[in-house]
């Protein structure tokens, strides 16, 4: 009923091939940015932009990268942590070596280092898949750790071996407060988000789909698995390494390589999991997923007014948290995308039966 | 049928190909042409060989010995990729589609070797990489009015019947406007209907657009009538090669099929 298309006729391929061929998908994403643009940074407080919203944006941003690897073309990879830290690091020293350099050209620069990084470690990809493939990504992940707490060099020698950044400035302009911050994070993450939509429904998107979903026939067809396994690679690299570099630069301001371990690319794989593997839509509502819940769980007892001692609440979001995941994962395993999938498909129809 | 259409040079001739997995003789010095325009059947009981020798075309295997030559030009091993930017498409006995895309999409990436805007245009989508795909978007919605699969082109292929999802892969393979196409199968498991559709659209292709065409197939009837020239495989071995009639009276293929007493 209301998400119905009758009557929204196309006249052109054009018009069909548009982002949001249906109306109603155009009125929900203009909510969305407007929610986004205006609503939040008039309504939220700072507590809320640092712990929830500056996070989310950039994690959805990993996540999005890594979606475009795992559920477009079917590449597992555990070395997203590292790609991140390819990321954040590379910025570091391009920001330091380079004086004057902008820092948004130095998140750029720290994407096509990460690039390469994701080229290098997606080489094996060629040759296994699956587990085999997730567990020489994770190599990768144990290897850039390594290299990152051990070789002074790149941070710059320092003693602790964590980094320290100033707040960034953008031509004069001082990115210091928390809204600020979030607006650039919020128009990098919607200018990524276009690119990977843009990515998806062309040609290169339909190579790494067909890759994933048989690739005897893909190559039968002329797609080059070589070309289109180290492309996803590449591009998910880029998106990873940006989102690494703002979230050192952006959301930490000092880190150390303990930031971007291990459990940094299970996070942002469970948040691809759970969102919805092949689905942009999915990467949002996954990093909402994972990024915001624990925050609302450990409010919420005091919310509730029942008095809790500190370490009981975190042992409870814990579970709660792990039981949710579990929940969702029986429910839906093709993730929260689906699920608003078969919405939209239900409200075709509703309030009718058929 | 046969008799009046006039068939051109060899496109493609496999000279003395052997392949072997192992111990395995999947083929034994097989020879063969394929002639510009016609419909050539191979056929043969389980396991003579016949895919393989597909497979063998197409680049999949590469033969152990033996030469391929096709549109003059001779090659030991090809890749897969290659063989199809030389124009030979093909589809799979066990339907071998992209299951998480729709059909427009799957019948689109047939056209992937024929798309060039490079990656930037592609990321922004204006330009280039929109005037081409709206161009190859009207070339496969010929493909789909041809197919008459027009009310499913937004369905993805994994929900559809087995019957459409042969049709979208014969449309895969078509949207590369191949010169060659390689149907492995093409009516296994169809009802008489849709078998009789398939032909049909098989003739047509072969009619309209000229593309020659290898086909394996069990169905007798089809063969007979669709094909102008049948191969008959045995054991890895070719035991028979000639029009359909011809091939009616090989008594060498006749025990093949049934069988001799010892």
């Amino acid at each position: 009923m209301f998400y119905r298309e009758a009557g929204q006729f196309k006249t052109s391929y054009a018009a069909d091939q548009a982002v949001f061929p249906i109306a109603q998908d155009r009125i929900f994403i203009g909510i969305w940015l407007l929610i986004g643009f205006v609503a939040i940074p008039l309504l939220s407080n700072e507590y809320l932009f640092r712990a929830i919203f500056i996070p989310f944006l950039i994690m959805a941003l990993a996540a999005l990268g890594l979606n475009l690897l795992v559920g477009y073309c079917g590449q597992v990879s555990l070395g997203t942590g590292a790609f991140m830290a390819v990321g954040a690091y590379a910025a570091y020293n391009f920001w330091i070596r380079i004086p004057g350099l902008n820092p948004l050209i130095a998140f750029a620069l720290a994407g096509g280092v990460a690039t390469v990084v994701g080229i290098l470690f997606g080489i094996p990809s060629l040759r296994i898949k699956g587990f085999y493939l997730a567990v020489a990504t994770l190599a990768a992940q144990f290897f850039i750790d390594w290299v990152f707490s051990r070789i002074g060099w790149f941070t710059n020698y320092t003693p602790s071996g964590s980094i320290a950044v100033p707040p960034v400035s953008v031509f004069g302009f001082e990115f210091d407060t928390p809204l600020r911050k979030y607006f650039l994070c919020l128009t990098i993450l919607v200018l990524f988000a276009v690119i990977a939509k843009n990515l998806v429904r062309g040609r290169i998107g339909r190579s790494w789909m067909a890759t994933r979903d048989m690739d005897v026939a893909a190559e039968i067809i002329g797609i080059r698995p070589m070309y289109a396994k180290l492309s996803a690679f590449a591009v998910s690299s880029f998106f990873i390494g940006v989102a690494g570099a703002l979230w050192g630069f952006i959301h930490l301001g000092s880190w150390e390589p303990l930031a971007f371990d291990v459990n940094r690319s299970f996070s942002i794989l469970f948040m691809v999991i759970i969102g919805g593997l092949g689905s942009i839509l999915g990467a949002f509502l996954g990093a909402a997923f994972i990024t915001v819940l624990p925050l609302i769980l450990n409010q919420m007892p005091q919310w509730l007014g029942i008095q809790l001692s500190t370490a009981m609440i975190s042992h409870i979001e814990f579970m709660i948290f792990g039981a949710l995941i579990v929940f969702f994962l029986a429910v839906e395993p093709q993730g929260l995308a689906r699920l608003w999938r078969i919405a939209k498909e239900k409200l075709r129809l509703w309030p009718f039966p058929y | 049928m046969t008799a009046v259409r006039s068939l051109g040079e060899p496109i493609l001739s496999m000279d003395s190909i052997s392949l072997s997995f192992g111990g395995v003789k999947a083929l034994t010095d097989i020879s063969l042409h394929v002639r510009k325009h016609e419909i050539l059947a191979i056929i043969g009981p389980n396991g003579a060989g016949k895919s393989s020798l597909l497979n063998v075309i197409n680049g999949v295997y590469h033969p152990s010995s033996g030469s391929v030559t096709y549109k003059g030009a001779t090659r030991s091993q090809m890749r897969p990729h290659e063989a199809a930017s030389q124009g030979i498409a093909r589809t799979f006995q066990n339907i071998a589609l992209f299951k998480g895309m729709t059909v427009l999409d799957n019948i689109m990436t047939g056209r992937t070797l024929k798309m060039h805007a490079g990656f930037f245009w592609q990321c922004i989508y204006v330009g280039k990489a929109r005037d081409e795909e709206i161009r190859h978007r009207r070339k496969v919605e010929e493909i789909i009015d041809f197919l008459q699969i027009e009310s499913i082109r937004k369905t993805p292929v994994g929900r559809l019947p087995y019957g459409l999802q042969k049709r979208v892969e014969l449309g895969r393979a078509l949207a590369a406007e191949p010169e060659l196409l390689l149907l492995d199968e093409p009516m296994a498991g169809m009802n008489i209907e849709e078998k009789e559709d398939m032909s049909r659209f098989i003739l047509d292709i072969n009619d309209e657009f000229g593309t020659t065409i290898v086909l394996i197939e069990h169905d007798m009837g089809v063969v007979m009538d669709l094909s102008d020239r049948v191969v008959v495989l045995d054991y890895g071995r070719k035991i028979g090669d000639g029009t359909p009639d011809e091939i009616r009276g090989n008594q060498e293929v006749i025990d093949a099929y049934l069988g001799v007493a010892h």
